[in-house]
């Protein structure tokens, strides 16, 4: 972890980070935009994921639905990226160490591991239940997973902008390990 | 009594109160509006793009919006409450802001549009080109607004 602190310190001492984080409008505009997509990434893949539970658009072949509606969140997912890595490059070292965020990296991870699992397992018999209302057990479980977790991105990553469990602030062990701090306040050694 | 009076009370309420006591609630609730603004981005996204012929061309809007139609109902209901409890806790504040005045005036445009144009027309499976080209982009323009006025309310 001690050269991913360096990298992020000195990134944050890059002129251009701490322009972007001291900009009056830059920095709202591109988190605007980050929060706006969520709109056509999230919201695209929730339909899917509707469709694949048998909640909706139960006419419409999976196949379909996937063709004409997923490059709309690819599109999404790649303003998402770039903006989002702006945000990270703002505000890198209070980011990396924010409980929030780490969270959201795992909920991601888990996200593109419920991808792949998809892409490799769920679709392989796919022509069989392709028109059928009610996709088979394994689809349906996929959809849940992506639902709940690119809902929780949107969560986890909303709750970056609380400092409750901010390194600079006294934290119990668990968040000062968790977070990373590089100099934690104990919540418990502070004498009153 | 002056709108700025009941503004002024509304934020007096017990239930005002109680929001902004709270370290959780506020939070809380804005998550809540945020993931049901995902549900609806997607629900509105999906008939748009139909009109724009960007979508699901081989079917008709009529189907598309009978699909979509209990997810925007549902979230645009969860978006006006968890944003009428955000603006209780705070509702002075937003008085002053500009970008609030800007957002319930979008909204109201919106929902209008949304409600009583945009979906009765995609029932009525329109053939001209133009005219759902346009009835698309006027939904995403103004739904935009709000969404970005929504955002500049923590901002102004």
């Amino acid at each position: 972890m001690d050269s991913v602190e360096k990298f992020v310190t000195w990134l944050g001492d890059t002129a251009s980070s701490v322009a972007l984080h001291e900009s009056l409008y830059m920095y709202p505009i591109i988190e605007s935009i980050h929060v706006i997509a969520i709109t056509l990434f999230v919201g695209t893949i929730a339909m899917v994921d509707l469709r694949l539970l048998g909640l909706s658009f139960r006419d419409v072949p999976v196949s379909t639905m996937t063709s004409r509606v997923l490059p709309w969140t690819v599109a999404g997912f790649v303003v998402m990226i770039v903006t989002g890595l702006l945000l990270f490059y703002a505000i890198p070292v209070r980011t990396f160490h924010s409980v929030w965020f780490r969270t959201k990296m795992i909920f991601l991870l888990v996200a593109f591991i419920n991808i792949w699992f998809f892409h490799r397992y769920v679709r392989r018999d796919q022509p069989k239940w392709d028109t059928r209302a009610m996709p088979p057990l394994g689809s349906r479980i996929s959809a849940v997973v992506s639902l709940t977790v690119w809902l929780m991105v949107i969560v986890m990553g909303r709750f970056i902008a609380y400092n409750w469990f901010d390194c600079d602030r006294p934290q119990t062990h668990f968040v000062a390990w968790y977070a990373g701090c590089p100099a934690p306040i104990y919540a418990d050694e502070i004498i009153q | 009594m002056t709108l700025y009076d009941v503004f002024q009370a509304i934020e007096k309420t017990p239930l005002g109160a109680a929001l902004r006591e709270s370290l959780w609630l506020f939070p809380a609730i804005e998550a809540v509006h945020l993931l049901a603004l995902a549900i609806f981005g997607g629900a509105l996204l999906i008939l748009d793009l139909r009109l724009l012929g960007l979508g699901l061309n081989t079917f008709t809007t009529s189907s598309i919006e009978r699909s979509a139609r209990p997810w925007q109902i549902g979230s645009v209901v969860t978006l006006v409450v968890t944003g009428v409890l955000l603006g209780v806790s705070e509702a002075v504040k937003l008085y002053d802001k500009y970008a609030f005045w800007v957002k319930m005036t979008a909204l109201l445009a919106a929902l209008l549009f949304t409600f009583l144009v945009r979906n009765r027309f995609a029932v009525r499976d329109p053939k001209d080109g133009l005219a759902m080209k346009a009835v698309a982009i006027a939904s995403l323009a103004v739904w935009f607004t709000v969404a970005a006025a929504g955002r500049w309310i923590g901002y102004s």
